[in-house]
């Protein structure tokens, strides 16, 4: 492990996925993240085996990521919500190809060019595959400088494990933000597992083929049927979630990210006010972590959901809580990020007007 | 215990390097703490600013919106954040460049002029640290050690004439605080 150093959170996820074994990252600049690629060119061009492209533009860097991850390499490509936009086609053939790739998404207020504050609002084009077809991403949630870092190591395995992209969704702030973090020791590149499936050159074998181009609709079915038990595995294993003071919660706030922080300064303030407040706070968006959250809805008198986007993981909120408890709504969209105090008010005055299960 | 500060100024008075230097030291004091830069389309135009929050727990927010203490270097920072200062909070002026007062009377004032100050030891660029010093007496936010520390290991790499001189300029703030109080 590295010592705890003081580091923003676009350079620690560019430290982390160097030492993750990361050797290609491609991409086009965009705020609130350009001090990611700032790191990797930097760190890439004192590293013979590694390489680092600005491309023209955000697809042609996704298309680049195919390109490298056909080859085996761990891969990366980020940007921040317009430009994840653009990307949605290669991920989509990513997803197609069963190629492992890392996407990072520092996400700013929108829709359209919208602005470059802290906001959530890409969780529908994140969790629900984003581009066209019948597929999933994996999306991790980081809260916390540290959880950048390892994060960061995760998202690089589960990428190779389950060859299929992966996403980290983070905000403006995640990334602009400076935390005392500590590094896991780098992976040794040449000790990964074989990739069998990787593009090497056909030389003393047969040849290998990775597409995304089934024209008789039985064998795409077959790809899609595939997938589909991939992402049931993919669910049953890696479901992950901090739950935080829901012992004797009867109010459980729902948030990620940048909003479960302020959303934990809420439960604070409040439970000093007598309101059992807790926080339920996924740290994988998809697959969502439905199970933990649905067994204590039912001992619960209301449900908040936080979100700095007008409501999106809501609708994962209360596919889970399936009415066992009340599920409301509490949101800033638009890159404002509001304060503890003010979702504590909120909290309160739930917890004044909830109508209390009887024991 | 959980205190917020702002750092705020002109590009090039070394603004970020005042919250840098602190959180560095919270964090080798084993607090915890965050440190926000401004970004993007808010720094355009010159100004400055970063939010630094040092605690004994778990910190929810890395914005400050009534922080405990706000440094101001210059005129336009001082009207910007005046309002946001908790009550009974402090406010930090750089006298040299502000010759007016906040307009209203919640809140406590220190005043020092350390572009002078700096200028005096022959160190014009390290009038953050100054002030620096200053808040740190002023506040105790971290130890003197720590911030001393975190200065050798902030500019670690640069002439070692350089970190002495923004170490005595942190300590000429400190002693500045202590005998203007």
């Amino acid at each position: 492990m590295s010592a705890k150093t003081l580091m923003r959170g676009t350079h620690v996820l560019g430290e982390a996925a160097i030492r993750s074994g990361c050797r290609a990252y491609f991409g086009y600049p965009i705020t609130p993240q350009n001090e990611l690629p700032e790191y990797m060119s930097s760190a890439f061009a004192k590293m013979p085996d590694a390489v680092f492209v600005q491309a023209e533009s955000e697809l042609a860097s996704i298309n680049m990521v195919i390109g490298a991850s056909c080859t085996g390499a761990r891969v990366m490509t980020s940007s921040s919500s317009p430009g994840v936009s653009l990307k949605q086609e290669g991920i989509s053939y990513l997803a197609a190809m069963e190629l492992p790739a890392v996407i990072v998404n520092m996400m700013r207020g929108g829709p359209g060019l919208g602005n470059i504050a802290p906001a959530q609002s890409d969780y529908f084009q994140a969790t629900r595959g984003g581009g066209h077809g019948d597929y999933r991403v994996i999306v991790l949630a980081p809260a916390y400088g540290q959880e950048i870092a390892d994060m960061t190591r995760q998202a690089f395995d589960l990428a190779d494990k389950y060859r299929t992209p992966v996403m980290i969704l983070g905000d403006g702030m995640m990334g602009q933000m400076m935390e005392p973090v500590i590094f896991p020791d780098p992976v040794d590149v040449n000790a990964l597992p074989a990739k069998d499936w990787a593009l090497t050159g056909a030389k003393d074998r047969p040849s290998r083929i990775i597409r995304s181009l089934w024209l008789d609709p039985p064998k795409e079915e077959e790809l899609n049927w595939r997938l589909v038990r991939k992402y049931e595995v993919i669910t049953e294993d890696i479901t992950d979630q901090e739950i935080y003071l829901c012992d004797d919660a009867e109010i459980v706030i729902v948030a990620y990210g940048t909003a479960a922080r302020i959303a934990k300064g809420a439960v604070h303030r409040v439970r000093s006010q007598g309101v059992k407040a807790g926080l339920y706070r996924p740290k994988t968006l998809w697959p969502f972590p439905s199970h933990e959250l649905a067994a204590m809805s039912k001992d619960l008198h209301h449900i908040l959901v936080f979100e700095m986007s007008a409501g999106q993981m809501v609708e994962d909120v209360r596919l889970s809580v399936e009415g066992r408890c009340p599920v409301s709504f509490y949101g800033r969209p638009g890159g404002v990020v509001s304060t503890p105090e003010e979702i504590a008010g909120v909290l309160n005055s739930l917890g004044a007007n909830v109508v209390k299960k009887s024991a | 215990m959980s205190l917020k500060i702002i750092f705020s100024g002109f590009g090039g008075q070394g603004v970020l390097m005042m919250g840098y230097v602190l959180a560095f030291a919270g964090m080798n004091e084993d607090k915890h703490v965050t440190f926000l830069p401004s970004y993007g389309a808010e720094v355009r135009g010159g100004t400055a600013n970063c939010t630094v929050v040092v605690s004994d727990e778990e910190i929810a927010s890395p914005i400050a919106s009534a922080p405990e203490f706000v440094v101001a270097m210059n005129y336009p920072s001082m009207i910007k954040y005046q309002n946001m200062v908790k009550s009974g909070g402090v406010m930090f002026l750089n006298s040299d460049l502000i010759s007016e007062e906040p307009s209203r009377g919640d809140i406590n004032l220190f005043r020092a002029p350390v572009n002078t100050l700096a200028h005096d030891m022959g160190a014009d660029r390290s009038l953050n640290m100054v002030m620096l010093g200053i808040v740190a007496a002023k506040t105790g936010m971290v130890s003197r050690e720590a911030l001393l520390l975190a200065i050798e290991k902030v500019l670690q790499g640069k002439k070692k004439s350089l970190i002495e001189m923004n170490q005595k300029a942190l300590e000429a703030g400190m002693n500045f605080a202590t005998e203007n109080n």
